[in-house]
């Protein structure tokens, strides 16, 4: 072991000193060069370690969620959670067809943005991991025993669910704020008159704590701006929810220039204790609603999608003291709260500068009711009444902030590529190192809750261009693994991550890995279609319905030769896999279905269905390979025509 | 992933074990398609005469977590019966009752094997096939289909082991 990882290291260390003779410092380690550090070691997990931290990435345009390992950068799982993922047949299957229900009908795909991990305290419980679809607007709880999607809820009232998935730091609520305001309810009237129409929900969606079950608490109805992305208080200032608003003009067309006409936009601060005991009290309004509500149940193995019809809405000029406008320059993109919860930072994205504002100058300037006007009844703060400080020039545009529990911050700035760690309280710039190329978040686990486990920094980047060898015009994202235990930033690695990032959230393995589910008890399977007894497989018909009750165990499937299909059944397969051990999952996959595979745990059933257009004999086989004899793990089906009279039969081994 | 290793070298011993015997069969068409003759299995191993299924060894205890096991003088009806309803869900998809079907079937087991080494070979087949002799041989009898782990529990194997003594 040892040797091998001196080999790599010398290996890397020539590779450095040649590297540094002829580049550009693309290393971004500031001319320290290869001799001068053991980055290839920090990130070095020998063959069958365990990383130190998981990493969960948003998979933007990919709609899911993918499980990385840091320090190595190695990729684990990519999991299903707004998109149809032919891999595991979820989207597919008929079981998790329902997932994906909406208002709007099956939406297969969505735009995945901000994970983030249940907390208990403020410090990261690894229950459960939510994240956002922001084109139509859903939140998911995926189970961390499981790693599978559990729950999605639509939002309604609501475009572009970008402030979101953030959660309070008890896991009371999962926000999910609009970045599109829109008519609501939703009517047929003219896009320009937007100004004042308009209205932007941002739900307070409950948590039930033994399930993880999600329900929208309340709406509130807040003026048309565009609500951009949110934190929740912490610590001191738990009971808070912070959002930024850009495009407080209301424009409604050409917003590259016109949403950036106001020096200042707001950051929205929203006192959810106090609303919520105003809706626990009675208050609120009722207003008709359609949203989906999908959840899969593990031992049924099976979702269901149920319709909802109401949803609470709160106007917050009706809760005296519930919301307050701070006014924050240059359109802020990501506010970020500091573990103590006393800074609230937001990054002005068409500045220089970062303005930090003070929790308890707010709360001072509430109580001394200084205030400098109000926008739609919400009473504005004056800016010098909140402000804890500025960071001067840490770089240009900056999007996001985290934290080490250090006193120390660390912001993303994207127009000049670089990552700049300064110190909470003095506003000082400590370091800044440059990214490769145009970072959006950063991430350090557990860097947005109460307690940060300050190691390592991930940088998101936009941007990939020349990094990896060119793959044509389209290139996966490309991280950074920043170690920061030290006074400077140090570079380590460069991995790509799939879709496109935006948000990502890190924990600590032991918080999970134990948890972690090996297989599902067949003894606990309750799905409707299961077989549970190998001697119940069989194969029912009903009118044009054929139900195969199969079952799967390494290698064979029973029945596997079946006859008496017709063309124009519709042929449900009903898939056992009766495994019971970690790592032993089969596929199963059938000649010309309009559909993907299944891939199939141990324990579990999952249902395809088959509409047979063709006369013949056509074979289904195992799609992983399970053993020495998985060549062998197939069948065949006979497809008669319709008009024939072949009665239904199947077997297995006889003769 | 270590799995996965072992697959493909076992399927490496197998191409190399099969393209042997197939050089022997190639004049006779006959019996292309047909199940493997034992017979001819026991000819490539020229130590025994005795296929391992058929092989009597009560004394052999095997390898795993299984050390001895009470039997009593008469059969325990309720957990033979508990047994049988752990055999149906996690067994019987590979082992038919009274026929050799992916595996040998349970029939008699107890005149051929200790009742240690059959709860070891339930508990953990995985370290049976690697460490114990004769559960090797078993493997390669029975076509290279490797045993699955069903994880039943230490009382589960023995309600499964009292329902054999009924067969």
């Amino acid at each position: 072991m040892k040797n091998t990882i001196n080999i790599l290291i010398t290996i890397i260390m020539t590779a450095g000193l040649v590297g540094c003779n002829n580049s550009e410092d693309k290393r971004g380690n500031g001319g320290q060069g290869g001799l001068a550090t053991n980055a290839a070691e920090k990130v070095y997990v020998a063959p069958g370690d365990h990383d130190e931290f998981y990493a969960f990435f948003s998979g933007g345009y990919s709609g899911n969620l993918t499980v990385y390992g840091l320090p190595s950068g190695r990729m684990f799982k990519e999991i299903p959670v707004f998109s149809q993922f032919a891999t595991s047949g979820y989207g597919y299957s008929e079981e998790t067809k329902p997932m994906l229900n909406t208002s709007f009908g099956f939406v297969p795909w969505d735009d995945s943005h901000h994970p983030d991990i249940s907390q208990t305290n403020g410090k990261l419980d690894g229950r459960w991991i939510f994240i956002n679809g922001n084109n139509t607007p859903r939140i998911a709880r995926i189970d961390l025993e499981t790693f599978e999607t559990e729950e999605i809820i639509e939002i309604p009232n609501s475009a572009g669910n970008h402030s979101s998935s953030f959660i309070t730091e008890n896991t009371e609520y999962v926000v999910a704020g609009t970045r599109f305001s829109v008519p609501v309810p939703q009517r047929d009237m003219s896009i320009k008159d937007y100004k004042g129409n308009f209205k932007g929900a941002i739900s307070f969606l409950s948590v039930d704590q033994d399930t993880g079950r999600m329900d929208i608490k309340f709406q509130l109805m807040m003026p048309g701006f565009n609500y951009d992305l949110s934190h929740p208080g912490r610590d001191k200032s738990h009971g808070w929810f912070f959002f930024t608003t850009y495009n407080t003009e209301e424009a409604n067309t050409l917003l590259e220039v016109n949403a950036s006409q106001n020096d200042k936009d707001f950051i929205a601060a929203v006192n959810w204790k106090l609303i919520e005991e105003y809706v626990n009290n009675g208050g609120g309004t009722k207003m008709p609603a359609e949203y989906a509500h999908n959840v899969y149940d593990h031992d049924t193995h099976a979702a269901t999608s149920t319709m909802k019809k109401e949803v609470l809405t709160v106007d917050p000029t009706k809760v005296p003291g519930a919301v307050y406008f701070l006014p924050t320059p240059k359109s802020p993109h990501g506010v970020d709260v500091d573990p103590t919860g006393e800074y609230i930072i937001g990054n002005g994205k068409l500045s220089a500068d970062l303005t930090v504002h003070s929790f308890t100058k707010m709360i001072d300037a509430i109580e001394k009711k200084n205030f400098d006007g109000e926008a739609y009844g919400i009473p504005i703060l004056k800016f010098d009444d909140v402000l804890a400080g500025t960071v001067k020039q840490g770089g240009l545009g900056p999007l996001h902030t985290e934290f080490d529990g250090k006193g120390n911050a660390y912001t993303t700035f994207f127009i000049s590529s670089e990552v700049v760690k300064w110190k909470l309280g003095t506003w000082e710039v400590l370091d800044r190192q440059p990214v490769f190329y145009s970072v959006g978040h950063g991430m350090i686990p557990g860097g947005n809750s109460r307690e940060p486990f300050g190691k390592y920094f991930v940088a998101m980047n936009k941007i990939t261009k020349d990094r990896y060898l060119p793959t044509g015009p389209e290139l996966e994202h490309s991280a950074q693994l920043f170690d920061i235990t030290g006074d400077k930033m140090e570079l380590l690695l460069d991995f790509p991550t799939h879709g496109e990032p935006h948000y990502a959230a890190g924990i600590p393995a032991d918080i999970i890995k134990n948890n972690s589910k090996k297989f599902y008890k067949l003894a606990e399977n309750k799905h409707e279609h299961a077989t549970i007894t190998d001697a119940d497989a069989r194969v029912e018909r009903k009118g044009n319905e054929v139900h195969v009750y199969m079952t799967m165990i390494r290698s064979h499937f029973n029945p596997d030769n079946i006859e008496g299909i017709k063309v124009g059944d519709k042929v449900y397969f009903h898939v056992t896999n009766h495994e019971q051990d970690f790592d032993v999952p089969h596929g199963f996959a059938m000649i010309g279905a309009n559909n993907s595979e299944l891939l199939i745990m141990p324990g579990q059933t999952k249902t395809l269905l088959w509409e047979p257009k063709k006369v013949g004999v056509w074979p289904f086989y195992c799609t992983d390979f399970c053993s020495a004899l998985h060549q062998e793990m197939q069948g065949y089906i006979r497809v008669s025509p319709a008009s024939s009279n072949i009665e239904l039969s199947w077997g297995l081994g006889e003769d | 992933m270590k799995k996965i290793m072992k697959s493909l070298a076992a399927i490496a011993i197998l191409t190399l074990i099969s393209c042997g015997g197939k050089e022997e069969k190639k004049s006779n068409d006959i019996q292309i398609g047909q199940k493997p003759d034992a017979t001819e299995a026991t000819k490539e191993e020229p130590v025994s005469t005795v296929k391992p299924s058929e092989t009597v060894d009560l004394t052999n205890k095997g390898v795993g977590p299984i050390k001895s096991v009470e039997l009593g003088a008469t059969v325990d009806q309720a957990m033979a019966a508990k047994g049988m309803e752990v055999y149906k869900t996690k067994c019987m998809a590979c082992h038919k009752v009274d026929k050799k079907f992916i595996g040998p079937p349970p029939t008699g087991i107890l005149e051929r094997r200790t009742p240690e080494w059959i709860m070891n070979m339930i508990l953990d087949p995985e370290g049976m096939t690697k460490n114990d002799p004769l559960a090797k041989a078993l493997l390669m009898e029975f076509n290279g289909s490797p045993m699955a782990n069903q994880n039943l529990t230490e009382e589960e194997a023995r309600q499964v082991l009292e329902y054999f003594r009924t067969l």
